[in-house]
């Protein structure tokens, strides 16, 4: 018996292999399981290497898995350049109408297109080979058969020929992995049981939910890879008659139409990706200068420049926080799993209307796209700000005061001018120095509005203490676990509210000896941030494209903290 | 100083073409505020960067909501504030740098999406505020502090890139003709759908073509300016393209689209044609339940 496995099916880009992985996971979380996906692939749409996987345990999941069980591989280079990631007793499908592997002691050939035709469905081959998977992981056929009748059942006349057709390639599937006689020697437990709703989940459709929930009602995007999902999500779903969602003609259109969108009253977001985001970077200056209210969904990928499109990083925490030109720096609320993307896109949206200015939500590539199955997120919870509206009786004196002051909407009394120039208190541009310096300081002085955030603290008594950001959650969550489990004397701090932090975590973090944080980037950009303000961190730093590991993470963590107990020792 | 505001401290040179055109927008937006019983905080001047955006805060009398943004951006910025707010009178307030240079990529998306919103373009030629660079308007030749060895882009046609992008309303005015400007921003208000009233507005600092513009009959010089006669039908789009790549500048109404359905208008009706539905949050994630 065992308690997860992880299935990775590899191939080239336009193969499914994305959509294998996810219908497995649908099948599974449909059945009880917790599911956890992740994919990547090249910016092409045909061809390229590319693969999909889906982690199917039978208690929650934190990661997407260091190592895997079933590895479908479609052809020779998807075999080649995955098969190292593969277990020990793991076991090997691939496609043997492509290529042929000589040692069948762990391989399992399948002509899937062929049986597939045989099957009745030339469609089908991913289900043949779904089949096969849940035969050699002792997942019951059963399961994955009520999914396919969920899942194909639309209310059309030929449904059932659909469902039978698909059912029985999934045990066309299963007997060709029975003929090979292999397993991966113990079958997954039954699922468990839940108590409370579960919903199978992307990062980017809890995002655009959290949204929705605190009340966005203008959302104008352009694409970019990985944050069209959102625009697509809510071109589909964001459609009252007092809302708009559009497509702009570039980043500079979204960033600039959605100022427009908050400066007339309505809660205003867009999302982009790292090219795009560097696009915004004026407008945002514009958007914190003359104090106008949006979000901006950051969905990071690898950059500089084009990067890498489709791949996971988190480099952007930097450019997040000083977007553009002059002194300013900006709220940054980054997500750490998909159940996080709904909060913190909620609280995104009540940051920009609470301080009036821009906020932004720092997700990433490896969270908005994946699935995962989360105890279904009660918007009622979410309780909508409601911005502060000139009421006429400061006239036009929009920008009076040290802190957020009354927001005068178009069509209301208090006519202004919003000003991307330093302005006075009307909004006239003007360029002395008391103005300047009177204004600079109303617009930092608001961001302490924000220091509201909570965080998590584990272990608190440890000098030496973990802490995470965004998608690096998952995995050092798993590694600080696995190190507690082992009696290793670390500490576990966690925040989704990067700027402004909690100000009790900075004051606690300033007491460690050592403060670990793993971070996708070169520059490790987060520690950097906390060493300006007396927190003596370092990072872990991966820049591959990829999530960390959670056996290397845990190694590393030990790593350092033995070279600090060394250090001390010296001392 | 303006007269709302002493401590302002922005001042347009004597003599410059954008006294005529702010006079023009407060007569038109009295008269729109008159005739509609509409309250001038219903109207938004979104303003460019450069000596003409600076007419958002010059303007007299009952004030309009204004936003003063970056350079180029204000037609995206328009586009924003009428998506959320159709009820609002969108103005835009420009010249040539930041509207046909550094903004020119936002004019395609916005005719094509029929924006309604009215955009004054002040052209005077020439890169006022940073002292006299060569602009998109710029005669081919001149020499300026950026074109030592005389321009050498061609100059472009303004009204001819408006007519080419599907700007359903064009008119092209005079700032020195205050009334006859009145009444062209006035309609171009009132028009559904995307109105550009391109201006020529001159710089006397840097390049004052008040002369040329006017001509000297006496001595046999050709006016630059020349009245749109009224045989011209504005709804013809091939006459109103033959009279922007004509002698001279055409003045007056130069094309009205007769159908124009503005892009908010669209929005409405694609969403009524097609009954869609806001689901809530609650059913959404209901939807996705396992």
């Amino acid at each position: 018996m065992s308690k997860n496995f992880v299935v990775r099916f590899a191939g080239e880009g336009g193969q499914g292999v994305v959509g294998g992985s996810e219908i497995l996971a649908a099948a599974a979380a449909q059945v009880g399981y917790h599911v956890l996906t992740f994919a990547t692939y090249p910016s092409q749409i045909k061809g390229g290497p590319a693969w999909g996987q889906a982690r199917i345990s039978t208690g929650p999941i934190l990661s997407s898995g260091d190592y895997v069980d079933i590895l479908v591989a479609l052809n020779r280079y998807a075999y080649d350049h995955n098969i190292e990631e593969l277990r020990e007793g793991g076991v090997v499908i691939y496609n043997s109408e492509d290529f042929e592997l000589a040692d069948g002691s762990r391989f399992v050939g399948i002509p899937a297109d062929q049986l597939a035709r045989e099957s009745g469905n030339p469609r089908a081959a991913n289900m043949i080979v779904i089949g096969a998977v849940a035969y050699l992981a002792g997942m019951p056929l059963r399961y994955l058969e009520g999914f396919v009748r969920q899942r194909f059942d639309r209310g059309r006349p030929g449904d059932d020929k659909i469902i039978e057709g698909n059912i029985k390639a999934l045990h066309m599937g299963a007997e060709e992995a029975a003929r090979s006689g292999l397993s991966l020697g113990s079958s997954l437990d039954d699922p468990p049981s839940h108590d409370q709703e579960r919903v199978l989940i992307k990062g980017y459709e809890a995002a655009c939910l959290g949204a929705m929930a605190a009340g966005v009602e203008c959302f104008i995007g352009y694409p970019i890879s990985p944050a069209t999902t959102m625009l697509t999500y809510m071109e589909a779903t964001l459609n009252a008659p007092h809302t708009f969602v559009g497509q702009a003609s570039s980043e500079i259109e979204s960033i600039t139409a959605i100022i427009g969108g908050g400066y007339a009253g309505k809660k205003s977001m867009t999302s982009t990706a790292g090219p795009g985001f560097s696009l915004m970077g004026e407008g945002l200056g514009l958007a914190w200068m003359a104090e106008i209210p949006l979000v901006v969904a950051n969905v990071q990928r690898g950059g500089p420049a084009t990067g890498l499109p489709t791949k996971t990083e988190q480099s952007d925490l930097l450019v997040a926080l000083n977007p553009g030109h002059g002194d300013m720096r900006l709220p940054v609320i980054a997500p750490g799993s998909v159940e996080e993307a709904f909060w913190a896109a909620a609280e995104a949206v009540n940051w920009a209307e609470r301080y009036q200015g821009p906020v932004i939500l720092l997700t990433e590539a490896s969270i908005a796209e994946r699935s995962q199955d989360v105890a279904r997120p009660d918007a009622s919870r979410v309780v909508p700000e409601k911005r502060a509206v000139s009421d006429g009786r400061v006239e036009n004196r929009r920008y009076e005061g040290n802190g957020a002051s009354p927001f005068p909407v178009p069509g209301g009394p208090g006519a202004y001018v919003a000003n991307g120039s330093e302005h006075d208190e009307q909004g006239d541009t003007t360029h002395l120095p008391d103005v300047h310096v009177r204004m600079t300081q109303r617009r930092f002085n608001k961001l302490s509005l924000l220091e509201t955030g909570t965080y998590e603290a584990e272990r608190t008594e440890a000098s030496v203490v973990l802490m995470p950001w965004g998608g690096s959650k998952g995995p050092a969550r798993e590694a600080y676990e696995r190190l507690a489990a082992g009696g290793v004397d670390l500490g576990w701090y966690y925040t989704m509210y990067l700027s402004p932090l909690p100000p009790a975590l900075l004051e606690e973090l300033r007491t460690k000896e050592l403060v670990i944080i793993p971070e996708l980037n070169y520059l490790g950009q987060l520690s950097g941030q906390l060493r300006s303000m007396g927190v003596n961190a370092h990072s872990i730093t991966q820049y591959t494209g990829l999530p960390f590991k959670v056996g290397e993470l845990a190694s590393e963590i030990q790593e350092r903290m033995r070279a600090v107990s060394g250090k001390l020792a010296r001392v | 100083m303006s007269k709302r505001n002493p401590e302002y401290d922005f001042k347009w040179c004597p003599g410059c073409g954008d006294f005529g055109v702010k006079r023009a927008i407060e007569g038109a937006l009295a008269e729109r505020t008159v005739e509609r019983s509409e309250p001038i905080e219903q109207t938004v001047i979104v303003a460019g960067i450069g000596c003409s955006g600076n007419l958002v805060h010059l303007q007299e009398g009952p004030q309009p909501f204004g936003l003063h943004g970056i350079h180029g951006r204000t037609l995206p910025i328009a586009w924003g504030i009428k998506a959320v707010r159709p009820d609002l009178n969108v103005l835009i307030v420009s010249g040539d740098g930041d509207y046909l240079s550094i903004g020119a990529e936002h004019i395609g998306p916005q005719a094509k999406r029929n924006i309604d919103v009215t955009a004054v373009v002040m052209d005077n030629g020439v890169y006022g505020l940073t002292k006299g660079q060569a602009s998109p308007t710029t005669e081919f030749e001149v020499v300026t502090p950026t074109t030592p060895y005389g321009k050498l882009d061609d100059k472009l046609n303004p009204l001819e890139t408006y007519l080419a992008a599907g700007v359903s309303f064009i008119a092209s005015a005079l700032s020195s003709q205050v009334k006859q400007l009145q009444e062209l921003i006035k309609e171009a208000m009132d028009y559904p759908g995307f109105s550009i009233v391109h201006v020529q507005s001159p710089c006397t600092t840097y390049n004052d073509t008040y002369a040329v513009l006017k001509g000297n009959p006496k001595e046999g010089i050709e006016p630059l300016a020349r009245p749109i006669p009224d045989s011209h039908d504005p709804s013809d789009f091939a006459g109103a393209m033959a009279l922007a790549r004509g002698r001279g500048i055409p003045i007056g109404r130069l094309y009205r689209k007769p159908e124009s359905v503005p892009s908010h208008e669209r929005l409405r009706g694609a969403r009524e044609r097609l009954g869609v539905k806001q689901q809530s949050v609650d059913d959404l994630l209901a939807g996705m339940k396992i």
